[in-house]
């Protein structure tokens, strides 16, 4: 194995521990929330569309890395804005308990 | 030091940050800013990557690209109404699959006219490409499904498994041909070709797995395919030596899982139970044995008049919202009436079933949405102990959580399911469209118990008359 997927397997495993350590503890209340920002980071795949894009000369390859840094894009923005959507829910009730 | 060497360090920001997001995400104190943070540092990753060497030739493209998936994307969350925000979030898990499959066809071509194919680059780029196939194909069904646009029940028919089992093969069968030919060097048959017939392949088994699996299961379902998602990603990350992807990729996938595996326990399921199993094979005799029930037995109905009395002599009540209330926006009528109640000197509490809504937590998010205290919400261990010091349950388009035949009749399909026991509350109030069963397509016991009366309408309007005539009598 090449050191640079030797490298890059030490970071996948790592991070699965990191992933499963960082939520083992969430309320039930935040279950929706968390998988739209989940969602929402998976849309890093935009990162990859990017790199991609012009790889292929040609109308099919200009097609598809069009289409992949949409569909890239549209997963981020729309993921965030949701989850962002859903939070400021949950944030306004104090503010009205005071009233 | 040019601008190219710093992408690698703004990359490493963005995998902190994104950490730091989901753990924030995990409590309510810091959810906000746990997704702002991670938002910041998807920015970062993004405008660092216009820097990178790759991109150079091709940024008209990837500017036309962020425009209309920009607008897409912010149109879409902003003017989404919260009742459909669970299909929302399976739409954008939709398209980062299908973003990491044109990922994956595009590296494979690159590295071929390139020449470097090899194994473990290829395997990493099928899969990628197999597993964002699938999540973008599920996640359309279970949009389509959530939406009503296709049938929410089970679609199950003689032979299923080997349908099913025979795309997975022939699916596995072609990766095999394409690694073969990426060790050998060369390629008997055009790779291309093989790379989209997989592509097809994938996408017809996203339809096959989700396809028999009924509505009342879609949370799970979406879960599970937002954590494929993030497997792609990593996948994709693998293909194209890129750390950040494989990081974030992968995160998600791990906090997927467990989230998965959460939402099935809420439902008392396993992962395994939801995706091959009960609902659809149970059904047949559970409707038999529910429609038998049905007979000889008959439903007592009421108007918002007696609701309001009703009510209006109890001490305790408990609201049981469910997903008719989220569907007819009724929310703030509730809250008004809980409002009027409590000036009354009624005590009144929330049950939250945990997979209320469409989602565990959708139900919180909608009440809050309506001012609801947070305080007044209980879930289920809490407040099942209540129900018989309770005066009246009030339940608004609450259906399966309900359910007693979850407890009582083996035959059921939800049997074994953990519900609110609301039918030992004293009196019950149910407001409800119609008699038609709820999502997992059987008949509720509960309306046929005598102490149950049924206040039909639309969950807004019934609630606002009862509120009427609540102020009448105040």
């Amino acid at each position: 194995m090449t050191t640079e997927a030797i490298v890059a397997a030490y970071v996948f495993i790592l991070a699965i521990f990191v992933g499963f350590e960082v939520v083992s503890k969430v309320p039930s209340t935040l279950h929706t929330p968390l998988m739209s920002g989940a969602n929402a980071i998976h849309g890093i795949v935009i990162v990859g569309a990017m790199l991609v894009a012009s790889a292929i000369p040609g109308p099919i390859g200009t097609v598809l890395g069009f289409l992949a840094v949409v569909l890239g894009t549209a997963n981020v923005v729309g993921g965030f804005v949701v989850t962002d959507r859903m939070l400021a829910m949950f944030k306004q009730r104090p503010v009205r308990k005071r009233e | 030091m040019t601008v190219e060497t710093l992408i690698p360090v703004a990359y490493l920001i963005a995998a902190v940050t994104f950490i730091l997001g989901l753990k924030g995400l995990s409590s309510p104190t810091t959810a906000v800013q746990g997704n702002r943070i991670a938002a910041t540092g998807m920015l970062i990753a993004v405008i660092a990557t216009f820097f990178a060497a790759d991109v150079k030739g091709g940024v008209p493209i990837i500017l036309a690209g962020v425009a209309v998936g920009g607008v897409a994307g912010f149109a879409g969350a902003r003017t989404v109404k919260m009742t459909a925000m669970p299909q929302m979030v399976a739409l954008f898990n939709g398209a980062g699959g299908g973003a990491a499959a044109l990922v994956a066809i595009l590296e494979f071509a690159r590295q071929r006219d390139a020449g470097v194919l090899e194994f473990g680059a290829s395997l990493a780029t099928l899969l990628a490409l197999i597993i964002g196939a699938v999540s973008f194909s599920g996640s359309a069904i279970a949009f389509g499904k959530l939406q009503g646009l296709i049938t929410p029940k089970a679609f199950r028919y003689a032979g299923q498994q080997f349908v099913t089992g025979g795309i997975a093969a022939a699916t596995a069968l072609l990766s095999l041909v394409v690694l073969g030919g990426a060790i050998a060097g060369s390629f008997a048959i055009e790779p291309m070709l093989l790379i989209a017939v997989i592509t097809l392949l994938a996408l017809a088994f996203g339809v096959a797995l989700v396809m028999p699996i009924g509505g009342a299961d879609m949370p799970v379902v979406i879960s599970l395919l937002n954590a494929y998602t993030g497997l792609a990603v990593a996948m994709a990350g693998f293909t194209l030596n890129n750390q950040l992807l494989i990081v974030a990729g992968t995160l998600v996938g791990a906090s997927g899982t467990i989230l998965t595996r959460l939402m099935s326990k809420a439902m008392n399921r396993s992962l395994g139970n939801v995706l091959f199993g009960a609902f659809g094979a149970a059904t047949t005799a559970g409707a038999a044995a529910a429609s038998a029930g049905l007979e000889g037995r008959s439903i007592r109905s009421i108007g918002a008049e007696d609701a309001a009395i009703l009510l209006s002599y109890a001490q305790n009540v408990i609201v049981v919202p469910g997903y008719g209330l989220a569907v007819a926006q009724a929310q703030h009528g509730v809250r008004e009436l809980a409002d009027l109640l409590e000036s009354k000197g009624i005590n009144v509490k929330y049950a939250i079933h945990p997979v209320a809504g469409r989602m565990p937590g959708h139900m919180n998010v909608l009440l809050a949405e309506a001012n609801v205290p947070y305080d007044k919400l209980f879930d289920m261990e809490q407040i099942n102990p209540e129900f018989q010091r309770t005066d009246v349950a009030l339940v608004i388009g609450a259906n399966d959580v309900t359910n007693p035949a979850a407890r009582s009749n083996p035959g059921s399909p939800i049997y074994g399911m953990p519900i609110l026991d609301v039918d030992k509350a004293q009196n019950i109030i149910v407001i409800k469209r119609s008699m038609k069963p709820g999502f997992a397509g059987i008949d509720n016991d509960l309306y046929l118990d005598p102490k149950t009366a049924m206040l039909f309408g639309d969950a807004k309007d019934a609630v606002s008359k009862v509120v009427q005539e609540l102020k009448k009598t105040a």
